[in-house]
């Protein structure tokens, strides 16, 4: 994808911004985009990138300034000398999708008006029909979606609105803000074609934001890696995800689970420094590993380390190595005496609000025996959810019955015994609400400790300190409360707390998505070795093949409420027999698929 | 904590505060500093102007003025008190009941709420004082469950929202009792949408407390209350204005100072309701 005529699309040239209290929020950006590539800019949160994305468009959050620096776009100057309103050019020449579209888009709006409205903001009042018509069939709508609201959409649909909006005044340019993100990998795929689609046939210049760098490897032709708002690697995608020069740029690549060749995850270790508190060194420095005293004094330069791929790192000649961590593995304990801990079978579960009754979960059987790790994959509304929730007594099932070691589990989580209650303990998706805000961490590690296990409060209180260390996270945080914690501290609580009854069986649903890759990494490290160490049986529900392939010995994939298939990890993951898997699997972003040929319909 | 009293810290808030503290003084003290008998005439023809021995003149029976307006707070700010605190109790206990119960109790109660929000409130009350009588505990009771509907809906839609997070559930799935979960988890996270409005609630208390005195329903005579010498004195307002003024002012002043504080306190807990560090994981 090198530019034919040589004219950059985006032209970013040493872009500085600051907070208005002068603490540096980007510093010294430059880029360029050519027409018909796609940039992606990677980074965990607070890495600035979001920023970049839309100082490209003339904006900026308040109580931050764009402070130096020129961004040109399409050959008009958006910041900079000479600078033009961006107003005029936002749609036109450089348009934007944001990440929620269900937030995004107006829901008192049909999405033909929607449309209409951006063209309207910038064409004659005669435009009409057709070009709504055009801009929904290049999203592959059909023209019958102008006519529907938001809320009627699924949220595949909604990304493809928003796209098809900021496509209609046909911008050379487009930024994407993780757009992606909270989608099903079906719909992801979708959504990635189209982009792909649209930079080959309209040779549009788009730059792609995410955290995760196995979708932008999946799409982007380069990447731009960005650590406390600097750029610490830029090169070609291939080369970046292949040869990382820099340490944190291979940190990232190794903490992206990989379900073509699982690898033990690496978490980056400590939190990313954030705005007001960069070190006088390589911001990266406090969590590298190969850190000299040199790195810590001084920030590196962006050197060239190869054509068209630059570095800032004082060290990467001596630590450019193959960046991948060869050791594979996949335990395979597999002899384990099959001894059924759970069994499910015939399970079926309905949801009822108003009128409507669904069945969320039909006919599941399955059995997780002691000591292994069952994963259920499926997309968003594969009931792989109710089923956690059935077994840990918040969901009463229809029909069916949960064995736990050969006793039938009631209901209702109140109907069973203690020490069923006790055994089988459950973490859950988002950890911005899944502690209370209101009590501190140690009181609420506290709680089942208390209540599950019957301990006197000295010793409980004694106990609290040894869970959190036990998930790696120092005592003093017991004082704390959970806004004062990162999302991956709050979820090493939450299972802190899961761990504090001693549990036989840890449900863990979708523990790991709302959180950066790179904590993900840390959090699934984690619980690795609790089952090692504390011989935990585990229900892992997630819809990400990858960490299935690093942290689960055999799998169930769910389509809309029932099993289509079941097996051991390997054998599922590699010689997919159900169609299904077989989509789900193509669709998964993974780093290795993206090093042998990109935009490959 | 200190995090309690940030609201002081708004110039509103702090107006609002020192308003209160101001009226609420004058409602406590004000018995025991007021120069003669609230209920006795002094003397002094009715409707005299102000004088020195009644700086605020006399009203229709020749009483001081500033004595009556001395001793006539504590009923209506102590009224409206109970009868707010009153119809929080009910509202939280019918909202919480209806939102965390999610069977038949929730449409049940919330249609008969439906129904009792129908009801215009002052015709409520002034009904009830017929059948009932007039009495204070009528007069808080009936103000209370005038309010109660209200509140209900409000605990009830955040107790809906609150009972669907992660920590509710991990304590469900603990099997710990309803009322436990109840005041452990669900309570102290709704206090602040519900408490949003309280400063509201308390000034609407005031104000049909004040409209059913004034109307003469409500407290009887000889009782020195804001309301009420609105009421006696309104006819004769051009004989001694300030004897209509002077009351109808501190309802006024006592309202401000509560809707005020109402207010920058709702602004505080909004505040962190929505917590600082929050942040969408992935942005």
């Amino acid at each position: 994808m090198t530019p034919e005529d040589g004219v950059a699309a985006i032209r970013v040239e040493n872009l500085c911004l600051e907070l208005t209290g002068g603490e540096p929020v980007i510093d010294d950006v430059s880029f360029e985009v050519a027409p018909g590539e796609i940039l992606g800019i990677v980074g965990e949160s607070g890495s600035g990138k979001t920023t970049v994305a839309l100082a490209l468009l003339g904006f900026t959050r308040p109580g931050v300034s764009i402070t130096g620096g020129s961004i040109h776009v399409g050959g008009q100057t958006i910041v900079g000398q000479g600078a033009s309103t961006p107003r005029s050019l936002r749609g036109k020449v450089i348009s934007y999708v944001p990440q929620d579209p269900g937030g995004a888009l107006n829901p008192s709006l049909r999405v033909g008006d929607g449309i209409l409205d951006v063209l309207r903001a910038h064409q004659a009042r005669t435009v009409g029909e057709d070009s709504v018509r055009a801009a929904l069939s290049r999203v592959e709508l059909s023209h019958d979606f102008r006519r529907s609201y938001p809320h009627q959409l699924s949220g595949g649909q909604q990304q493809r609105v928003t796209i098809a909006m900021a496509t209609v005044c046909e911008p050379p340019v487009a930024v994407l803000d993780e757009p992606t993100t909270g989608l099903d990998v079906l719909t992801q795929e979708k959504v990635l074609a189209e982009l792909l689609r649209l930079r080959d046939e309209e040779r549009m210049a788009m730059v792609y934001v995410s955290h995760d760098l196995a979708v932008v490897a999946k799409i982007a032709d380069r990447i731009l890696v960005m650590y406390a708002g600097r750029v610490l690697e830029d090169g070609p995608t291939d080369d970046v995800i292949e040869l990382p020069r820099h340490p944190y740029t291979k940190a990232l690549v190794s903490a992206i689970p990989d379900f073509h060749n699982p690898r033990a995850l690496h978490g980056i270790t400590g939190v990313a420094v954030g705005v007001g508190e960069w070190p006088t060194g390589c911001a990266f420095a406090p969590r590298c590993e190969h850190r000299l005293n040199r790195c810590e004094e001084a920030v590196p330069e962006l050197v060239e380390t190869a054509p068209q791929h630059r570095a800032r790192c004082w060290r990467w000649q001596e630590l450019t190595t193959n960046g991948h961590p060869a050791a594979v593995v996949r335990s395979s304990e597999t002899t384990l005496p099959p001894m059924p801990l759970l069994e499910v079978s015939g399970l079926e579960a309905r949801y009822r609000s108003g009128r409507t009754d669904r069945p969320a979960v039909e006919w599941v059987s399955f059995a997780v025996e002691q000591g292994r790790c069952v994963a259920l994959v499926g997309e968003s509304g594969s009931g792989k959810s109710t089923i956690g929730r059935c077994i840990a007594g918040l969901h009463v099932p229809t029909a069916g019955r949960i064995l736990f070691e050969g006793d039938e589990l009631a209901g209702h989580a109140r109907s069973r015994p203690l020490q069923i209650r006790r055994r089988i303990q459950i973490v859950f998706q988002n950890p911005f609400e899944s502690l209370n805000p209101r009590h501190r961490v140690g009181s609420s590690i506290e709680r089942p400790l208390r209540v599950l296990r019957r301990l006197p409060r000295s010793a409980a209180e004694q106990e609290v300190g040894e869970l959190l260390e036990r998930v790696r996270l120092p005592k003093r945080l017991e004082e704390r409360f959970p806004v004062e914690l990162s999302g991956g501290e709050r979820q090493r609580v939450a299972i802190a707390r899961a761990l504090a009854a001693r549990p036989d069986l840890l449900i863990c649903d979708e523990v790991t998505s709302a959180l950066d890759v790179s904590v993900q990494a840390a959090v699934l490290e984690l619980l690795q070795e609790l089952r090692r160490e504390l011989g935990l049986s585990m229900l892992f529900i997630t819809h990400n093949l990858g960490v299935v392939a690093c942290i689960a010995d055999s799998v169930l994939v769910m389509d809309r409420g029932s099993i289509c298939e079941t097996g051991p990890v390997g054998t599922v993951l590699s010689a997919p027999s159900h169609d299904y898997t077989r989509r789900l699997l193509e669709a998964a972003p993974c780093l290795r698929e993206s090093a042998v040929g990109v935009g490959a319909p | 904590m200190s995090g309690r009293l940030r609201f002081l810290r708004t110039p509103s808030g702090a107006v609002g505060f020192g308003i209160l503290v101001l009226v609420l003084l004058v409602a406590v003290l004000g018995p025991y500093v007021a120069p003669h008998s609230a209920t006795a005439p002094i003397g002094a023809p009715p409707f005299t102007g102000p004088s020195t021995s009644a700086p605020l003149g006399t009203d229709f029976l020749g009483r001081d003025v500033l004595s009556r307006l001395l001793s006539g707070g504590r009923s209506v700010i102590g009224l409206a008190a109970a009868a707010t605190g009153l119809a929080y109790l009910m509202g939280l206990a019918i909202g919480l009941a209806a939102g965390y119960s999610r069977s038949i109790v929730d449409p049940l109660l919330m249609r008969t709420v439906d129904v009792m929000l129908a009801f215009p409130p002052l015709l409520f009350l002034l009904v009830l004082i017929a059948g009932a009588g007039s009495s204070v505990g009528v007069l808080v009771l009936g103000v209370a469950v005038i309010q109660a509907p209200g509140i209900s809906r409000i605990v009830r839609t955040a107790t809906l929202e609150v009972s669907e997070r992660g920590y509710v559930e991990a304590a469900v799935a603990r099997g710990e009792r309803a009322v436990a979960v109840i005041t452990r988890e669900v309570l102290p996270n709704i206090s602040a949408p519900v408490l949003v409005d309280a400063g509201l609630r308390f000034t609407f208390s005031i104000l049909i407390i004040a409209s059913v005195n004034f109307l003469g329903l409500g407290l009887q005579p000889p009782s020195s209350d804001w309301a009420r010498m609105i009421g006696e004195n309104r006819a004769y307002i051009s004989l001694n204005i300030l004897a209509v003024i002077a009351p109808a002012a501190m309802i006024a002043i006592l309202t401000i100072g509560v809707n005020l504080v109402g207010d920058a306190i709702a602004r505080s807990l909004g505040r962190s309701y929505v917590p600082r560090g929050i942040r969408s994981p992935a942005a």
